[in-house]
């Protein structure tokens, strides 16, 4: 799983350097660039397994290079940048980023976002048990388990579970899931996707007011760790 | 106000009005001039530009000064209908009205013109001074997390050997403690400058109250010096149609400013209640509250209570009002029954009928 190959696209040094330290002490081999242009040349010639882009690069904004390299590169691309508005965040999203990091970041955080990202890009072929902590979920049967005890979910419960714990550790935005399982997105149906949220909680999560398993990123989606 | 400003911007408008007045009073004293006698239009056509002096630039007073003193003579003094003066007297009376208006209409000018310069001084002084308090504050709010990192890691590097393994992790704390504190103090800023400039767009979507709160609980943790934060979920609550993240941060500035403000191990409580068209956010403290006298100046941008601890810019209270503000909303502050603080946030929410939404 390690010795995966991380290109880093950003133009401020001292990132680049935390970011090269930091990946190689997790035995990640790591590749730099500075300008979009010079990180797209890279991506074609070494084609590695996860990029880390900056949206506020100098020669052209991230986004579009997020934009050309998505017409080829099909891995995972984790946003890290300054930008922390909802709009920035979602635009990021449905342009095809795997993930998105504001900085200040924590690299534990980081580190995490990684191993999630390259699980699903990586596993193109499910497994299909995830479980993490208290839960289990099968999606060949179809069941749910918190501490060995079958959960009875209704269906439009069990499909939101299951969609967010296929991309276990990524943000879905509200708009994906809102397609996915419903079949619209417009933003003004989120009230479902909340209360259906709810409902999973109270029965998935030790505490529902503090959950650990289905986490909001505030204004742009839902979580599952 | 706003007529009295559109006659301020067009000058033309001024020399009508101006022209136009004393036109206009001529003629009424003109009907009237077997019984009010012409030494009285005298002092009522002084009296209409005594007001337009008040009102209007220089050179339309003057004109209308001087239109009005020859009005007067051709209309008013014996004999009428032309500009000759008969007796010795009404020449004097002539020659005084034609001083007495148009001194009037200098004069009058000068002084509302000294009068805005001096206004203008003022503002630009109060300017001045909260720039100084807000370079003061900041570049104390600012210098000291970074003084901490630099120090912390110089230490680190050049004394390596001698810390203990103790010592070390706290130094190492201190500038996880001074980042967070800078990346806070920044945040401020930016929302501040965002409200300054009128660049909040509100993103409003349905949202669940409790999870805010409990977001904002989670994230004041951190700061908490053995503070007790108490909410009571309260089950089955609709949604509500606002923008979290500046709800969020009205209710995490109120909760750090409790946190910060009151001793060790105090209580803060927050409580929620809706009306059918409003949020009400009640965040109450058992510190020891706030001076009644300064009461009201605690939403003011920079202002810190005397003789408060160091720590804070005196931003995250007028942050929160004005994103309060955003949303229709106010913040109000009085002294609780216990003596502590108690923030009520009113936002306007339209909320949802919870149940259309429960279950297929």
């Amino acid at each position: 799983m390690n010795n995966a190959e991380i290109l880093v696209i950003d133009d401020e040094p001292q990132i680049r350097k935390l970011l090269k330290i930091t990946l190689e002490s997790n035995d990640y081999k790591v590749v730099l660039a500075e300008t979009g242009t010079e990180g797209v040349h890279l991506v074609a010639n070494h084609t590695p397994d996860l990029v880390i882009l900056d949206l506020g690069l100098p020669d052209k904004s991230g986004h579009l290079v997020l934009k050309d390299l998505r017409e080829w590169y099909d891995k995972s691309i984790i946003i890290l940048s300054v930008q922390d508005s909802e709009a920035d965040i979602i635009k990021a999203l449905d342009n095809g980023a795997t993930d998105y990091l504001t900085k200040p970041f924590r690299t534990g955080e980081l580190l995490a976002r990684i191993r999630a990202s390259l699980r699903i890009t990586q596993n193109t072929d499910l497994q299909p048990i995830i479980a993490t902590g208290d839960l289990e979920i099968d999606l060949s049967s179809r069941m749910v388990k918190r501490n060995d005890t079958p959960v009875k979910l209704t269906a439009t419960e069990y499909n939101l579970v299951a969609l967010l714990a296929k991309n276990q550790g990524r943000v879905l935005t509200h708009q994906f899931l809102l397609k996915e399982i419903w079949g619209f997105g417009s933003q003004n149906e989120t009230q479902y996707l909340r209360v259906f949220i709810a409902q999973l909680r109270k029965k998935l999560e030790e505490n529902p007011n503090s959950p650990v398993h289905i986490i909001t990123e505030s204004g742009v989606g839902y979580r599952f760790v | 106000m706003e007529s009295y400003k559109n006659i301020n911007e067009s000058k033309g408008l001024q020399y009508f009005i101006g022209i136009g007045s004393i036109l206009f009073i001529s003629f009424i004293c003109y009907l009237f001039i077997d019984i009010i006698g012409y030494h009285v239009v005298a002092l009522l056509l002084l009296l209409v530009v005594s007001i337009l002096a008040m009102f209007f630039k220089i050179l339309p007073v003057v004109i209308a000064a001087v239109l009005s003193a020859l009005i007067w003579n051709f209309l008013f003094i014996q004999p009428r209908l032309t500009f000759k003066i008969s007796t010795p007297e009404d020449a004097l009376l002539f020659l005084m009205y034609f001083v007495i208006a148009v001194m009037n209409a200098v004069f009058t000018t000068k002084i509302r013109k000294a009068e805005a310069t001096s206004r203008k001084r003022k503002e630009r002084e109060k300017t001045i001074q909260l720039y100084n308090t807000l370079f003061n504050s900041l570049s104390h709010e600012l210098k000291t997390p970074i003084a901490a990192i630099i120090g912390s890691v110089d230490t680190l590097k050049e004394s390596a050997e001698k810390l203990s393994v103790d010592n070390k992790s706290e130094l190492y704390n201190e500038i996880e403690i001074a980042g967070n504190r800078l990346n806070r103090q920044v945040k401020n800023l930016l929302n501040m400058s965002r409200l300054e400039s009128d660049s909040i767009h509100l993103q409003l979507n349905w949202y669940d109250v409790n999870e805010i709160v409990y977001n904002v609980i989670d994230n004041n943790k951190i700061d908490c010096n053995q503070h007790q934060i108490i909410y009571q979920p309260q089950d089955s609550l609709p949604l509500f149609l606002f923008d979290a993240t500046l709800v969020e941060q009205i209710l995490h500035n109120i909760v750090h400013n409790a946190i910060q403000y009151t001793p060790k191990g105090s209580k803060i409580e927050i409580k929620f209640f809706n009306t059918s068209e409003a949020c009400i956010f009640e965040i109450s403290d058992n510190g020891k509250g706030f001076p009644e006298e300064n009461m009201e100046r605690v939403f003011e941008k920079f202002y810190r209570l005397p003789n408060s601890a160091t720590g804070g810019t005196g931003l995250g209270l007028s942050i929160a009002q004005g994103f309060a503000e955003a949303h229709n909303g106010k913040i109000k502050v009085r002294n609780g029954s216990n003596g502590g603080a108690q923030f009520t946030v009113t936002i306007q929410a339209k909320m949802t009928d919870p149940k259309n939404y429960q279950n297929e």
